[in-house]
């Protein structure tokens, strides 16, 4: 497990601005967010192939925030990676910030494409998996979806594409968190039997706990492995990990934190880390 | 004036009337219900309520299908999704077979704020106007709001209903009927006529106000119903003051303002100028400081009032 430390560290350090992003913007995503921090800190600070003072660099790997209303995730690690400056996550969804309340492609560097409209982003991985196919490029593309997200019928056109095409260096993970927006997602619209339908599109699938990073990483192993097929990894997560009071509450999917509410998750996340 | 109320705050509130008085009324959302209001309605009519999940195409094909089973949908998710991703949906699943499917749309154009661009519709009102069949209604407050869903729960066909996030100021009392096809004179003027939808009324009421300050007469018109247009009303402003604004919480490409300039061009040509989004995407923003960021404040209103009357 202390093999993991400087995950553990990173994640702990993302939710932290996660807490402190939202609650100085009054507004935003913080349970996504949090679910989603320890898998996007192995993609981030483990995983990933870039350069942050080369956000164009061809041949860097690819993150698509295909549920991007997690945006403060991505601009949390985006920041800590270096592709700007840990100061500017303070204007978070400010009038004339780069850090949009969905994250905005042309205006911040290091975010590969424009999300925040569910159920699209495994659509623009396909098509920057099939680029790098066709420049013999070596790179990778990850992205990750909502357990809500995949009830649109994009994704399931975009599944059967990329397993048509046989994406093996695409890999997509599922916050699997169990809780949309109206409610736990099993009573809003099932997506059970989630691994099968996967494996029925084509998929390789692997399922995992998202908080274990020791499981996350093995996973990244595997799927490179794997030949001819995409692979998607089932991540069951809890939403608004890390923060006791936000743990399994539906409610606070698209709420911020008052300035209270935010001092209690920081000192929880400080304890923790 | 002073009491606010959001447009969708009054449509939740209406559909739950609705639904007591016709039992026909059924209501689909996107897992969104809690944002668009159609949760009143699911907590009173849990039976005659359908969550479809995240799945805006799926959610109008059904609504197409419980249309043909004899049921009135009302259909909600936020504009944006609602108009956009199911456009193709909304074009030949309900528009083309004319189905009697009410889109009551939530969080339209650039108030809904913080969430920024990606959320914010500023081109509802031109693609839902473009398809023959459909009626468009985008009601000032929530008096208007609430009058709009009997009005067109009572019209057989399909209807967009353009509602807004934020409180708004309450504009009407009770008394006021709301009528498909009729546009409302709030104040008559000489020297210019404004005609808006949404918002923008009450920003042309204080416009207006602003006007008279400095000697300008101004019309104040309200058509919030953009489709059909009450070309009457509009002609005859247009003939009594000789110059037109019009203001809206939308792209200046296709939403009232062109729909009043068709109008003008081919019946009455006047200076005209048309207040709105510039053909830019909305950003993140409190809504205040978006509605002076995208010029939609009285002020604008009134400078380009002025622009139009020296044209004369
Ligand atoms: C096309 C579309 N429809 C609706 C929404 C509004 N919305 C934002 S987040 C969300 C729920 C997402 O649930 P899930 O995918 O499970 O995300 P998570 O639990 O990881 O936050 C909804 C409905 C949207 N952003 N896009
Ligand atoms: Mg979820």
């Amino acid at each position: 497990m202390s093999d993991y430390q400087h995950l553990r560290d990173k994640a702990q350090t993302l939710r932290r601005h996660i807490v402190e992003m939202t609650a100085a913007a009054g507004s935003g995503h913080p349970g996504g967010s949090l679910s989603a921090a320890d898998i996007v800190s192995v993609l981030y600070f483990e995983e990933m192939r870039l350069d942050p003072d080369r956000p164009d660099w061809p041949e860097r790997d690819r993150f698509v925030l295909s549920k991007g209303h997690a945006a403060p995730l991505l601009y949390a690690a985006l920041a800590e990676r270096g592709f700007f400056l840990v100061e500017e996550l303070k204007s978070l969804r400010k009038l004339g910030s780069r850090l949009q309340g969905h994250p905005d492609a042309k205006h911040l560097p290091g975010v590969e494409m424009s999300t925040g409209s569910l159920g699209q982003g495994l659509s623009a991985a396909n098509g920057m998996a099939l680029a790098a196919k066709l420049d013999k490029l070596d790179s990778r593309v990850y992205v990750l979806l909502g357990d809500g997200e995949i009830q649109e019928g994009q994704v399931w056109e975009a599944a059967m594409a990329a397993a048509h095409y046989r994406l093996d260096n695409l890999v997509a993970f599922l916050d699997y968190n169990g809780l949309q927006i109206d409610g736990p997602v099993d009573e809003v619209m099932s997506v059970e039997p989630v691994a099968d339908k996967w494996r029925a599109f084509g998929w390789h699938v692997i399922e995992i706990d998202g908080h274990d990073y020791g499981q996350i990483i093995n996973a990244l192993e595997e799927a490179r492995g794997v030949s001819s097929k995409p692979t998607i990894i089932i991540a069951r997560t809890v939403k608004g990990k890390g923060v006791s009071f936000m743990e399994n509450e539906v409610g606070w999917h698209g709420s911020a934190p008052n300035s209270e509410e935010a001092e209690k998750a920081l000192a929880e996340l400080i304890e923790e880390a | 004036m002073s009491e606010k109320i959001a447009t969708r705050e009054a449509y939740g509130k209406a559909l739950v009337e609705l639904g007591r008085k016709n039992k026909d009324v059924v209501v689909l959302d996107a897992d969104l219900s809690k944002s668009t209001k159609t949760a009143l309605f699911a907590r009173e009519f849990p039976e005659r309520f359908f969550d479809m999940g995240i799945a805006e195409q799926n959610m109008m094909g059904t609504a197409a299908g419980l249309a043909l089973g004899g049921k009135i949908p009302f259909v909600s998710s936020f504009a944006v999704f609602a108009t956009g991703r199911a456009f193709e949906q909304v074009r030949n699943s309900i528009c083309y077979p004319r189905l009697n499917v009410k889109i009551a749309a939530t969080h339209a154009g650039i108030t809904v704020g913080e969430d920024g661009g990606s959320h914010q519709s500023i081109e509802d009102i031109a693609v839902m106007r473009a398809l023959p069949n459909m009626t468009v209604i985008v009601p000032a407050d929530a008096v208007e709001a609430a009058q709009a869903v009997t009005a067109i729960a009572e019209m057989e066909g399909p209807c967009y209903l353009r509602l807004g996030r934020p409180k708004v100021p309450v504009i009407y009392d009770n008394d006021y009927r709301f009528r498909i096809g009729r546009a409302h004179v709030l104040r008559e003027g000489r020297d210019v006529a404004i005609v808006a939808c949404g918002i923008m009324v009450a920003q042309a009421l204080a416009a207006a106000e602003k006007l008279e300050e400095n000697g300008v007469s101004a019309t104040v018109i309200n058509a919030a119903s953009i489709k059909p247009l009450d070309e009457e009303t509009i002609l005859k402003a247009a003939a009594e003051t000789g110059a037109v604004i019009t203001a809206e919480e939308h792209n200046i490409i296709g939403g009232l303002g062109s729909a009043v300039a068709e109008l003008l061009v081919e019946h009455r040509p006047v200076p005209m100028k048309r207040v709105g989004i510039t053909d830019k995407f909305g950003e993140s923003g409190s809504p205040d400081e978006l509605m002076k960021h995208f010029g939609l404040t009285a002020e604008n209103i009134v400078a380009a009032a002025q622009e139009v009357i020296a044209r004369k």
